[in-house]
């Protein structure tokens, strides 16, 4: 698995802790697993310095993080540069007022959710997520975001699949990410 | 506790309580839904919340918090990472990929499940569980088998809310339960 530039020495320790599971959730894919991350205290604290470190003078005010694995990552971030933590969830866990925003699966759709009142007009968000794929998650979210008049400035992953091509989804927000699995 | 001590403290809590928004009749009529979701749009209240956490449990020797899928995934990591332990996620059936332990568990109507993955935890190993709120204590025993069954010793369970009502806390096979607020 390469990583991103290879200047920072952090990078391959961040690299060697996530596992790589074949066939999950069906044949033929191969799950970049970042649970093993988070068992090694260092390169879990490693990946959110290095994301503090690039959006900690950005005047980010929110932090949205999808469901599920996007609130492990999400809150560490937002606690460090002081800002909202909005969870971004699957239908129906999120109680009282939401926008919904439909987006494609390889197969059918699903919908993600957000809060009605979360995001204000003019707040600066930062999406985040462990992992892009093709992209569809992460442009859905920027959608919600942009609904109610913030300023989507950037999407954060942990991984990467280039082959899949999801930073040409985004709307033309940039993309960033620590690990790219070729 | 030393009084200004305490009166920091209680500012803390209250700061915390107040920023917890109920939502009437969810996810079905008569139950008043406890949402922290509008305390993490509050940066100083969420501060509060994991540093009153991490004050509790710094420097008592825990290895592992494990956080309840999904909303223990929010306080967890933050606590797991101030005091230097790991962070272990407890979810969903077939969420996890790889190899699992699962515990069944009773809900008011049918049951669920709780996976853990194999070697997450080794034996020995002091844990804390995390959630955002007990309600029958039904998830947090689930947590709690899943780690003595790969031999750690779960030293505390923590949780933002406590629906004290509901009795939980007697449900937890002995282990004490830390709250930040109690909801009536």
């Amino acid at each position: 698995m390469a990583s991103e530039g290879g200047e920072d020495p952090r990078l391959p320790r961040i690299a060697s802790t996530i596992r790589v599971i074949p066939d999950f959730p069906k044949p033929g894919i191969m799950f970049q697993d970042i649970t093993t991350l988070l068992l090694d205290h260092e390169a879990f604290r490693h990946t959110i310095d290095m994301f503090v470190e690039r959006y900690r003078d950005k005047r980010i005010t929110v932090v949205a993080g999808i469901e599920a694995r996007g609130f492990i990552f999400g809150p560490p971030i937002a606690l460090a540069i002081g800002c909202k933590f909005v969870p971004m969830r699957k239908p129906k866990k999120l109680p009282g007022e939401v926008i919904s925003e439909e987006y494609s699966l390889e197969y059918g759709t699903d919908i993600m959710e957000m809060h009605v009142g979360a995001v204000q007009p003019g707040d600066r968000a930062l999406v985040i997520d462990d992992l892009i794929a093709t992209g569809g998650t992460l442009a859905a979210a920027i959608r919600l975001l942009e609904r109610v008049g913030a300023e989507v400035v950037e999407c954060a992953c942990v991984i990467e699949l280039p082959e899949l091509q999801g930073y040409q989804r985004l709307g033309g927000k940039p993309l960033f990410v620590l690990v790219k699995a070729a | 506790m030393a009084v200004c001590e305490e009166k920091k403290q209680d500012t803390r809590i209250q700061r915390i309580a107040s920023s917890i928004r109920v939502v009437p009749d969810f996810p079905k009529k008569g139950i008043m839904f406890q949402d922290i979701t509008t305390l993490l749009l509050e940066p100083k209240a969420f501060k509060d919340t994991v540093d009153l956490f991490v004050e509790q449990y710094t420097g008592r020797g825990i290895s592992v918090v494990a956080g309840v899928e999904a909303r223990g995934f929010i306080f967890g990591p933050p606590i797991a990472l101030a005091i230097g332990a790991k962070f272990v996620p407890l979810r969903k059936p077939r969420k996890l990929p790889g190899e699992v332990i699962s515990e069944n568990y009773i809900l008011e109507y049918g049951s669920d499940c709780l996976e853990m993955h194999v070697g997450a935890v080794q034996p020995g190993e002091r844990a804390l569980v995390v959630d955002d709120l007990i309600a029958t204590g039904g998830t947090l025993c689930a947590a709690i088998s899943l780690l003595e069954r790969a031999g750690a010793e779960v030293l505390e369970c923590a949780c933002v809310i406590e629906l004290p009502e509901l009795k939980g806390r007697g449900r937890l096979n002995g282990k004490p339960l830390y709250v930040l607020v109690e909801s009536h």
